[in-house]
C-alpha cells in the first residue's frame, strides 16, 4: 500500500446547464474532466492554470464542497465518496480551505473571536480550553490578542487574510487548499502571506495544494506543479524541472509569459493565438490543439494521455502531449 | 521643457474631502514623459497611481477631489489652465486612456461598434457615417480581433476579458492619441492573455509614436515594457529613475524591498522571502516626516523631517536621507 495523504483518481465534475421549459438538460461544462493525481504528507502541490481552466472546482470537489460526478477521491486510504453523511463529517475537519478574496470570505458581521470559533460549533468539538486554543491561533498567525473583540472591516487585507489562515487551522487540518490566498494582495504584503504559509507548514507538517495564477508564487512555495488547461491537467512534475524543462506546448508558452523584474532580460515569449475555448464545448483529440503551435493531424483526433515522460525512474514527469518525444530530443 | 519631452508634471498636488478631513491623496509629484517612450507607474494600492493620471486628464470627481496646485504642462501647454471646452477637445484625442477593468468601462447597454464611433463623433465631427464605420472596422483589424464585422454588431457581454481589453484599446487609440494612459490593462487578464495584450501595445506604440504612461503595480511588466520608471509610495514620488538603473541599483529602501519580495524564477523553492515589514499607512494617518519610516529597516531620528530629492545620477532621483552627504540635493 502506498502511504499518500490525498489520492484522486479519474475525478469529474460536470456542470449541467439547464434551460427550456421543462428545465432540461441542454448542456455539461466539463469543469474537470479525468484528473489523478497524488499529495504525500508534508508536500505542497501547486495546481497553476488560466482562469476557467477548473483549478478551483477541483480544490472544491476535493474538500467536498462540491460533489463529484465521477471519481475516486482517498484521504487518508478512505474513499470520501462512499461514506455515509456521518463518517464524511467526522473526516472533514481534517481538510481546511483558505479562501482567495480576505474581504468576502469573512462573515463581516462576526467578531474576530466568532470566526475562530465557529469551526469547533460546526464539528461540535467542545474542547474546555477553546479560549486558550483560539488565542494560540491568533499568535500563531501573528496578530495581536486583542484582535479578537474586532470585525473584519477594522483590518486591512493581509491582516484579514491571516485570520482566515487561523480559521483554517483551527481544528488542527492535515491538508490545506489554499485557492489564490495572495492574489488579492499587495506586492509587499504577499510575501508576508507566503512566509507565514511556509512557517505553518514546517512547524505543524501541513500539507498544501496550492491553487495561482501566478507561476512564479507557486514555483517558489510547491514542491510539485500540475498545469491545467481546460479542466484536464497536461504536465505534473517536480517544480524544478517544470520551470527549467516545460514539455508540454501549454506549459512552455505559460512559463514564457511570465513578466520578469530583470529588464536586461531577453524575451523569447511564446506568445499564444486566440482563447481558451468555453469548458462547455471543448475541442476533440487534444483540448489544446486549437492553440498549439506544434498542431498535427493527430492532435485534432487522438486525445494524448497523461504519461511518464521521464527516463529517470526516481522523478516522475508526467505529460500530456503526442509531440513530447520530439520536444524532449529537441527536434522541434 | 526640452523637445524631447512631450508632457511634464510639476508639483501636482490632488487632494479629497473625506470624512476624516482634506487628505492629500498625491502631494508634489513631478515627472516627465519622453515622446514615443514609455514611463511606468509603479506602486502598491492606495498609492496615487491612478488619481495621478486622473489629474492629468481632469478626470477627479468634482466637488470631493480638487487639483490644488501643480502643472501638467502638454507641449508647453498648462492642461490645468486651459478651459473645459479645449480640455474636451484634448481629453481622448490628443491623451486617451485605458482603464484597468474592461468588464466595467465598456457600457453594457451599447454595441461595440457604437461605442468605438461614439469617440469620433465628439473628435472627428466632419467623418460621415460611413467612414466612421469603416475607422472601427480598421481598429479592431489593427488590434487584432478575429471577425471585426461580427464583434461590432455585439455586446461587452458577449465578448471575453481578453477581447474587451482590445476593443477599450482600438477606444483609445480611434484619434491617434500622442500620450497614452495606461491604468492596469492586464491587471485582470490571465499570464497568456497579458503577453498578447502588452505585445500589441508595443507594436501599435512604435506604429503610431506614441507616448505611454504605464501604471501598474507589477514590476515584472514594468521591466518588459518601460523605459522610465516612477515609484510612489502613499502619495509621494520614492524614486525616479531609468529601468535598468532602477534595477540595477536601487537606492530607496522601499524601492529596494519591493524588488527583495518578488519571488522570482532562479529562488530556491521554498526559503524565505524577504519582506517589508508592516503595512501602508492610511492617508489620514501618515507619520510625520518620510512617509516609509514606520516600514523601513533604515529608519533614523532624521527621518522625522521630509526627506528633501537627491540626485544619484542624469534622471535617477530618490528622496531618502540614507544619501545625505552621498550625493547633491536637487
Amino acid at each position: 500500500m502506498n502511504s499518500y495523504l490525498l489520492e484522486v483518481k479519474n475525478l469529474k465534475k460536470y456542470f449541467f446547464i439547464r434551460g427550456g421549459v421543462f428545465w432540461k438538460e441542454v448542456g455539461k461544462v466539463y469543469a474537470v474532466d479525468d484528473v489523478s493525481f497524488y499529495v504525500k504528507e508534508g508536500e505542497t502541490l501547486g495546481l497553476v492554470g488560466e482562469s476557467g481552466c477548473g483549478k478551483t472546482t477541483l480544490g472544491r470537489v476535493i474538500n467536498y464542497l462540491y460533489k463529484p460526478t465521477y471519481g475516486v477521491i482517498k484521504f487518508t486510504n478512505i474513499d470520501l465518496i462512499k461514506l455515509k453523511h456521518n463518517d464524511l463529517q467526522n473526516l472533514r475537519h481534517n481538510i481546511q480551505m483558505i479562501f482567495q478574496d480576505p474581504y468576502e470570505s469573512l462573515n463581516p458581521r462576526h467578531t474576530v473571536e466568532y470566526i475562530l470559533e465557529e469551526p469547533f460549533l460546526i464539528h461540535k468539538t467542545f474542547i474546555k480550553e477553546r479560549k486558550l486554543k483560539i488565542l494560540d491561533l491568533l499568535d500563531k498567525v501573528g496578530l495581536p490578542k486583542n484582535s479578537l473583540k474586532r470585525y473584519p472591516h477594522e483590518f486591512s487585507g493581509g491582516q484579514r487574510q491571516r485570520i482566515g489562515i487561523a480559521r483554517a487551522l483551527a481544528l488542527n487540518p492535515k491538508l490545506i487548499i489554499c485557492d489564490e490566498p495572495v492574489s488579492a494582495l499587495d506586492v509587499s504584503i504577499q510575501s508576508q502571506i507566503i512566509n507565514l504559509l511556509l512557517e505553518l507548514q514546517e512547524s505543524l507538517n501541513l500539507t498544501y495544494i496550492f491553487i495561482a495564477h501566478d507561476l512564479s508564487i507557486v514555483k517558489h512555495i510547491s514542491d510539485r506543479v500540475a498545469v491545467m488547461y481546460l479542466g484536464k491537467i497536461v504536465e505534473l512534475t517536480d517544480s524544478k524541472i517544470i520551470y527549467s524543462n516545460p514539455v508540454h506546448p501549454y506549459t512552455k508558452a505559460l512559463i514564457s509569459a511570465i513578466p520578469i523584474p530583470d529588464p536586461s532580460k531577453k524575451y523569447n515569449k511564446i506568445i499564444l493565438k486566440g482563447e481558451p475555448p468555453s469548458s462547455s464545448n471543448p475541442p476533440k483529440g487534444c483540448r489544446f490543439h486549437t492553440r498549439c503551435p506544434y498542431v498535427i493531424d493527430i492532435c485534432k483526433i487522438k486525445e494524448p494521455e497523461l504519461i511518464d515522460i521521464n527516463d529517470n525512474i526516481e522523478i516522475e514527469h508526467l505529460a500530456a502531449c503526442h509531440r513530447s518525444q520530439e520536444i524532449i530530443s529537441g527536434k522541434i | 521643457m526640452g523637445k524631447d519631452y512631450i508632457l511634464e508634471i510639476k508639483g501636482l498636488v490632488t487632494s479629497f474631502n473625506t470624512e476624516s478631513g482634506r487628505i492629500n491623496a498625491v502631494e508634489d509629484i513631478t515627472f516627465k514623459l519622453k515622446k514615443g517612450k514609455s514611463l511606468g507607474l509603479v506602486g502598491e494600492s492606495g498609492c496615487g497611481k491612478s488619481v495621478t493620471a486622473l489629474s492629468i486628464l481632469r478626470l477627479i470627481p468634482k466637488p470631493a477631489g480638487n487639483i490644488n496646485s501643480g502643472e501638467v504642462l502638454f507641449k508647453n501647454n498648462d492642461l490645468l489652465k486651459i478651459n473645459p471646452d479645449e480640455m474636451h477637445k484634448i481629453r481622448g484625442s490628443k491623451i486617451a486612456m485605458i482603464f484597468q477593468e474592461p468588464m466595467t468601462a465598456l457600457n453594457p447597454v451599447h454595441k461595440i461598434g457604437k461605442q468605438i464611433t461614439e469617440m469620433l463623433d465628439l473628435h472627428k465631427p466632419e467623418m460621415t457615417k460611413n467612414e466612421k464605420n469603416k475607422k472601427a472596422l480598421d481598429l479592431l483589424n489593427k488590434v487584432g480581433i478575429p471577425d471585426p464585422e461580427r464583434r461590432l454588431n455585439e455586446y461587452p457581454h458577449q465578448l471575453s476579458g481578453g477581447i474587451r481589453q482590445r476593443v477599450m484599446i482600438a477606444m483609445a487609440l480611434s484619434c491617434d492619441p500622442e500620450v497614452l494612459i495606461a491604468d492596469e490593462p492586464t491587471t485582470a487578464l490571465d499570464v497568456t492573455i497579458q503577453a498578447q495584450i502588452l505585445d500589441l501595445i508595443k507594436v501599435l506604440q512604435k506604429e503610431n509614436n506614441m507616448s505611454i504612461i504605464f501604471i501598474t503595480h507589477d514590476l515584472g511588466v514594468i521591466a518588459q515594457m518601460c523605459e522610465d520608471v516612477v515609484v510612489m509610495y502613499a502619495g509621494k514620488i520614492a524614486e525616479i529613475a531609468p529601468v535598468t538603473e532602477l534595477f540595477k541599483n536601487p537606492m530607496h529602501p522601499y524601492t529596494k524591498g519591493l524588488l527583495e519580495s518578488i519571488p522570482k524564477l532562479d529562488n530556491i523553492p521554498k526559503t524565505k522571502l524577504n519582506t517589508i515589514k508592516g503595512v501602508v499607512p492610511a492617508l489620514n494617518e501618515l507619520p510625520k516626516g518620510c512617509r516609509f519610516q514606520n516600514r523601513c529597516p533604515y529608519v533614523m531620528d532624521i527621518c522625522k523631517n521630509d526627506p528633501p530629492v537627491f540626485i544619484v545620477k542624469n534622471n535617477h532621483k530618490a528622496s531618502c536621507f540614507l544619501l545625505q552627504g552621498k550625493f547633491r540635493n536637487e
